[in-house]
């Protein structure tokens, strides 16, 4: 489609370590539209953090394209990388350990912009860092601090300052809020929301925390180990949740109420290694419905209408089953 | 209400470096002792000529006045051939300190880049690197500078080529330690994300971040350093007589310890104070470097 600004096909990812190749990414397919935000769920080491490195180029992909506006980046030279980084900016996890601790926040702002030979004098870039201060809500008395002055949320605005100090189309947020206060996370969400009504930007939204991306996301997609098996819009998927192990992660988000009782699907088992997996569905040594034949050969992602894609045999079966326990 | 409309943003006064960094400096008290202390024999070293007459008194050898103990006339008192001991020492300054300076400027310089691309570079060049610099730490470095002069011939030159070949290793090896380190932290791929070169990055993001111990190196090995020209003067490579050295008036004191303490200790006092005073300043630079440190 014309308008998809990201499309990520057949990407994969492996490591080799020394007790065998791990897949990090393996055979991943996804799009995401301008303007719209794709929120990519999963637990910790499910290559979440992986695919967004590849997308920026600061790994090289083992096989597979990355379409950005239809250029494939894992075939670009550097001088085609370098300009491409115009277009697309990372947001980090931790504000902690992403801002240079000698820079001031005026130097960390407007590095990219001396980078990229924006900016052509001092007084110009000392403007455009103090705009940018404004736009994402820092006090211009900040200027000269250092980030260890700043407090964790400060810091986030920070990062996020110099994110669309390159007025980029695209933005991966690679858990940009789960290093945070409760508080402050909702003002940051806030933040990057209105960013994006104003400037009409793109996000990838890497998180583990699904109420995040219930408020956040137009389409959801959720990872395992390597793996997407559930992508949907992001109502549909909250609504109609077809995967076992999506199930078992939305159990998980805590209600706000109380007396509600939560009826959680409980995970047991370790997660499978990643490293030299057996064919089969990865997440069948967990999953409660697992049957012999899950096992021997990998699901795919199957339509289930509306854009509901889910890579599980047994999703149909099961579907029909909880239709019938309800009835 | 009046004063609402008058209050600007307060924006904190952008300063340079180099003032900053002295603000905090100033605030250490021991390290401005170091200062003090260090710009005294600076200065008495390049005043020297003013202070003292080079050949009547640092190099002339009068056998009348010979371990003459302190006196009004000779403040530290004389050696062994008459010459006195406060003329020598501030002399034995002019060579001590540039050359142990320099050395550890040359060690430092080479030592870092070495380390800065065998921390950042790939394996094979890492590799490469830290095998050669094993080679050197595996020769003690004295024995190293000794088999450089032996070879080279003794000249002041060849000293400094010496204790600065030396040196290297541990500069080396050290920062390509911290680089290391600061290599995996986040903003070194936040760097890397908004596009800039790799002689940015080890320039901009890394080396200041991993200047904290190469400082407090680099101060230690001065102090090395004045030590390393002193023995090597013992031993007849370095400085070559009469030319007043504080390790070779150190060494020749020795023998006298017994009947004149002064000519050997005022020496020995000399290194102490000038070592003491890089090192309390080393230990202030690190910390008025350091912007976390403020205040």
């Amino acid at each position: 489609m014309a308008d998809n600004i990201l499309e990520v096909k057949h990407l994969k990812k492996y490591f080799k370590t020394n007790r065998g190749t791990l897949h990090a990414v393996d055979d991943v397919n996804f799009s995401i539209r301008k303007g719209e935000t794709l929120g990519l769920v999963g637990e910790s080491g499910c290559g979440k953090s992986t695919i967004g490195r590849l997308i920026l180029g600061l790994h090289s992909a083992t096989s597979g394209e990355i379409l950005f506006n239809g250029q494939d980046i894992c075939r670009m030279d550097a001088q085609q990388m370098h300009s491409m980084r115009r277009q697309m900016q990372i947001i980090f996890q931790d504000p902690f350990s992403s801002l240079n601790p000698r820079m001031s926040i005026s130097e960390i702002i407007g590095e990219p912009l001396i980078i990229h030979k924006i900016v052509s004098s001092r007084a110009e870039l000392d403007k455009r860092v103090l705009e940018l201060m404004d736009v994402v809500g820092l006090s211009q008395r900040l200027e000269n601090s250092y980030p260890h002055e700043l407090d964790g949320g400060r810091r986030q605005r920070v990062g996020i300052a110099r994110a669309l100090s390159l007025t980029p189309q695209f933005i991966m947020c690679d858990e940009p809020v789960s290093s945070l206060d409760v508080s402050i996370q909702a003002q940051v969400l806030n933040l990057l929301k209105d960013l994006q009504a104003e400037f009409g930007l793109t996000y990838l939204f890497i998180t583990h925390d699904l109420s995040v991306v219930k408020y956040f996301s137009d389409k959801i997609a959720v990872m395992y180990l390597g793996q997407l098996v559930e992508t949907a819009d992001s109502d549909e998927l909250f609504r109609n949740t077809l995967h076992p192990y999506s199930q078992a992660l939305l159990s998980a988000i805590p209600e706000p109420r109380a007396h509600h009782k939560m009826q959680r699907v409980k995970l047991t088992g370790e997660l499978t290694s990643p490293i030299n997996p057996e064919p089969g569905c990865r997440f069948a040594k967990r999953c409660l419905y697992a049957a012999p034949y899950c096992t021997g050969q990998d699901p795919v992602l199957q339509d289930f209408g509306g854009n509901h894609f889910c890579a599980c045999f047994r999703a149909e079966e099961l579907r029909e089953e909880a239709a019938g326990a309800a009835e | 209400m009046n004063f609402m409309t008058t209050t600007t943003v307060k924006r904190r006064k952008k300063k340079s470096q180099f003032v900053m960094v002295w603000e905090r400096l100033k605030q250490n008290r021991l390290a401005v002792a170091g200062l003090v202390i260090l710009s005294i024999i600076v200065l008495a070293a390049v005043f020297a000529n003013l202070l003292f007459d080079y050949e009547a008194m640092a190099v002339r050898q009068n056998a009348s006045i010979r371990l003459n103990p302190p006196s009004s006339e000779h403040w530290l008192g004389t050696d062994e051939v008459g010459r006195d001991i406060l003329a020598r020492i501030v002399f034995g300054a002019r060579v001590s300190l540039p050359v142990a300076f320099a050395t550890i400027l040359i060690a430092a310089v080479i030592g870092g880049l070495l380390g800065a691309i065998a921390g950042y570079g790939s394996r094979t060049a890492d590799n490469v690197i830290m095998r050669i610099m094993d080679m050197f730490l595996a020769i003690p470095s004295t024995l190293l500078a000794i088999a450089i002069v032996a070879t080279l011939g003794s000249s002041i030159r060849n000293l400094l080529i010496a204790i600065a070949v030396s040196n290297i290793p541990p500069f080396a090896r050290i920062i390509r330690s911290s680089v290391i380190t600061i290599r995996n932290e986040e903003f070194i791929e936040a760097a890397q994300a908004i596009g800039a070169s790799d002689k940015r990055i080890i320039f901009k993001h890394i080396l200041p971040n991993a200047m904290a111990p190469m400082i407090v190196q680099a101060t230690m090995c001065i102090a090395g350093s004045v030590l390393s020209i002193a023995s090597l003067s013992f031993l007849g490579l370095g400085i070559q007589p009469p030319t007043p050295e504080w390790g070779s008036m150190l060494s020749n004191g020795r023998q006298y310890i017994r009947v004149a303490w002064w000519v050997c200790t005022f020496p020995g006092i000399a290194i102490m104070l000038t070592i003491l005073s890089l090192n309390l300043l080393g230990d202030g630079l690190r910390d008025a470097l350091d912007p976390k440190l403020k205040n």
